[in-house]
């Protein structure tokens, strides 16, 4: 074995330096709201100007789009977003609001778009100047993405967009909206095209965004109503027709499975109130009794606590060996997994968490004498989300097996 | 310590699985193994080991009983790693041989300090299989449980059985557990030593053979002790996370082989107008099958990584890598024979050579339950009383 397949490059090395060193100048200062469990549950303005000053401060300090090129606002470095993102969440700082630009956007923008909108768009979406979201899922278009119905009409050298998009996280703050929509009817996977929308330029004139109410109760996500929108040709990524690639890109990022790595920092809340990993449900067990003895002390909780902790530690393990290419037989085969394993075992171990905890799993984010706030039963109903948003549990094995094991397409 | 990225797997040791694997596939072919041990389904035949001893002198030709001798001893020395993708191709073939009896007993040995052991691992360098007994007492996988006793000092003599001792029938020398007032001692003896009594088990297993071994005052001299006071305790604790990932290796690698039978089957059989697998019934179980394999792969070799660079974590990882192993022999073995029908559950499908050998490894070294609640120790603590 090579001792230099063990080490960082020299870029990267100096690199981690310098998020270390700025990292430690640059902590944020305490949020004095609170702060919601993940970007796509940002709530109220207060909360949105807090974690968007922390993007812009981090982006300014070249801990955000590191490896994306200088002229499109990046750092123009090789392998050094993960160094970031490792030393961001080191540091404990907050999370970076604008994760669907930063996660699907920008990589999509990156390979499709041409280089002046490339130019343009970015770097303010790097800084999260310019929040974004994202137009796939309609009502008619759920797991069946191809079956999108949101119609771009050319009128003159113009398009005229009319459509129903739906489940879009964040499109209430959103400058702009990433948007597969239908060009041609005749034409299934090739009547798609793709552009991005500038949404919030556009309320009240084409675009109505109505918050949609998720079963925690709290808001989150939208459904985003186009009649007659107007916007010129330059907003196009790709050729006409060729919006199912361009989606491909989107969804690949999206499930952690792109080459670039999406910019991701901590999260927001403070531990008390936080659900934990799989690891940290046996504290839990520690604090709640169990037939008059405590959790930690019962054999099938314990149990069930190491069979979380196996499957989490597996999926560690999984990220790490798909970056060692002698122990993979197919490329995708463990990155196309990643998305579908972090939701069901963070599902699995939330419902083990209420378990854990009893009656008192009972207590919802209004009860004073919630355990942790509430913060287990809210981790509990948002991982339903989670197992449905981007390609459902079912897609997704519907991918793995005709993508990975070759077996016959399932309409 | 840190582990690599890269789980030390490099260069070298790609190049030494790759050439396993190639030997495998052109020399055991699970054909051939059919007709090797499969010719008497007779559950009442009379007990024989079946295997070719020339692809065990190929093997040792190759240096895959070097690997993890110690240089000092001889050996190659290689890591973990380089050891676990061995036992993950030998288990892709469900190859009947010694090797997975010689590499623990190997394992053991290593751990202990001393001029008989060095002899030891020479020999095994050599080729020589040995197997360990008195690792398994009935009705407990705990490494400290023998029911072979020592007694003397100098010169000492064994009585009492040992049981499930693996691959007897191909080996030529034993590695005996045994306790005695000061512990529990390791002993060096050949099997056809005067006072042991082999009798060999029945097994359900057609890839392995198995025994009991009753040692009746047997002598041992001071050439034969490998370890003494509890040092044949303290050897096995310390190999045990190699043991127990070596194992989990074989179960993945037949884990793949059921994998991607179960898939060539389902990708040619029809019924209702459609191959199997484009029902989701069976298409999303056979991907739960790839998603278990990789998580169990994964583990290992992060369990195998750790052996060598972060010892502190070896058995918690071991744990957990041999619990995925355990769980991944059973539910592959339970949906390949599913998915392939009514000829799944025949003599003549290749398929139960492989359920068998799952199943022998789930059973032999603890199963998954046992590890996970031994993870729970290491982790959280002894439960309270």
């Amino acid at each position: 074995m090579s001792a230099a397949s063990r080490k960082e490059s020299p870029e990267q090395a100096e690199f981690r330096v310098h998020c270390r060193q700025w990292l430690s100048e640059n902590t944020p200062e305490k949020a004095t709201v609170r702060l919601p469990e993940s970007p796509v549950e940002i709530m109220t303005n207060e909360q949105m100007d807090y974690l968007r000053s922390w993007q812009k401060s981090a982006y300014e300090g070249g801990l955000i789009g590191c490896d994306y090129p200088k002229s499109q606002g990046g750092g123009g470095m090789t392998n050094c977003q993960p160094i970031a993102n490792q030393e961001m969440q080191a540091a404990g700082v907050p999370m970076l609001p604008n994760v669907i630009g930063l996660g699907m956007g920008a990589p999509t923008i990156h390979y499709h778009a041409q280089d002046a909108l490339k130019e343009r768009l970015l770097p303010l979406l790097f800084s999260a100047e310019n929040i974004w979201c994202q137009g796939f899922s309609e009502p008619g278009a759920g797991s069946d993405l191809a079956n999108v119905q949101t119609f771009a009409e050319k009128v003159g050298d113009k398009w005229v967009i009319n459509g129903h998009k739906v489940w879009t996280s964040l499109a209430h703050f959103a400058d702009w909206m990433i948007i597969l929509v239908r060009t041609d009817k005749e034409d299934k996977h090739n009547g798609l095209s793709y552009f991005v929308v500038p949404i919030k330029a556009a309320l009240g004139k084409g675009v109505t965004v109505r918050p949609l109410i998720k079963i925690t109760g709290e808001t989150g996500f939208n459904e985003v109503l186009f009649d007659n929108l107007e916007i010129t040709d330059d907003y196009r990524l790709d050729e006409v027709g060729n919006g199912w690639k361009v989606a491909m890109t989107t969804l690949l990022h999206e499930r952690g499975a792109g080459q670039l790595v999406t910019p991701s920092a901590g999260r927001g809340v403070v531990k008390k109130e936080s659900a934990g990993d799989a690891y940290s449900l046996m504290g839990l067990a520690k604090e709640f009794a169990r037939d008059g003895k405590l959790a930690s002390d019962d054999p099938v909780i314990r149990e069930e606590i190491m069979k979380a902790i196996i499957r989490q530690e597996g999926s560690k393990q999984d990220a790490r060996r798909s970056r060692v290419s002698s122990l993979c037989d197919h490329p995708m085969r463990l990155p196309l997994q990643t998305k579908l394993l972090m939701t069901e075992i963070r599902q699995d171990y939330a419902a083990l968490a209420l378990e854990i905890q009893g009656p008192a799993s009972s207590l919802y984010l209004g009860d004073d004498n919630a355990p942790s706030a509430g913060a287990w039963p809210l981790a509990y109903m948002n991982s339903y989300g989670m197992t449905i948003a981007a390609g459902a549990s079912e897609v997704q094995r519907n991918i793995l097996g005709e993508r990975i094991l070759g077996l016959a397409k399932s309409k | 310590m840190a582990q690599p990225k890269n789980f030390g797997f490099g260069e070298d040791e790609k190049m030494l699985r790759d050439t396993a694997q190639k030997f495998l596939k052109d020399n055991a072919s699970v054909d051939k193994l059919h007709k090797l041990v499969a010719g008497n389904p007779d559950p009442y035949r009379a007990i024989e080991s079946h295997w070719d001893k020339s692809i065990w002198d190929k093997i040792v030709e190759m240096g895959w009983t070097t690997v993890a001798v110690p240089e000092s001893a001889g050996g190659m020395g290689m890591n973990l790693t380089a050891l676990a993708a061995l036992a993950e191709e030998v288990g892709r073939a469900a190859l009947p041989s010694p090797f997975i009896a010689t590499v623990n007993a190997t394992l053991v040995v290593r751990e202990c300090d001393g001029a008989v052991a060095e002899q030891l691992l020479g020999e095994i360098a050599e080729g020589k299989a040995m197997t360990l007994a008195g690792i398994n007492k009935l009705g407990s996988w705990k490494s400290s449980d023998t029911d072979v006793t020592a007694k003397g000092d100098g010169d000492v003599v064994l009585n009492g059985t040992a049981y499930f001792v693996q691959d007897v029938a191909k080996s030529e020398t034993l590695i005996v557990r045994a306790k005695s007032s000061k512990g529990v001692g390791l002993y060096t003896v050949a099997v056809d030593a005067d006072g042991v009594n082999i009798v060999a088990d029945s097994i359900i297993d057609l890839t392995r053979d198995q025994a009991h071994i009753q040692f009746n005052n047997v002598k041992v001299s001071s050439a034969q002790v490998i370890a003494s006071g509890n040092g044949g305790a303290e050897a096995m604790d310390k190999a045990e996370p190699a043991i127990l990932t070596v194992v989990a290796a074989d179960m993945v690698g037949a884990g793949e082989w059921q994998l991607q039978t179960t898939v060539e089957y389902v990708n040619t059989r029809e019924q209702f107008g459609h191959t199997l697998g484009y029902f989701q019934a069976v298409k999303h179980p056979v991907v739960n099958m790839m998603i278990m394999i990789d998580q169990a792969k994964s583990l290992v070799y992060n369990a195998a990584c750790a052996i060598d660079d972060e010892p502190e974590s070896a058995m918690k990882f071991a744990r957990m890598a041999n619990a995925m192993g355990s769980d991944v022999a059973s539910f592959c073995s339970n949906r390949a024979i599913q998915f392939h029908g009514g000829i799944g559950f025949t003599w003549e499908c290749y398929l139960h050579l492989y359920t068998k050998r799952q199943k022998h490894n789930q059973v032999m070294y603890g199963d998954s339950k046992y590890q996970r609640a031994k993870l729970a120790e290491l982790l959280m603590g002894p439960v309270a009383a």
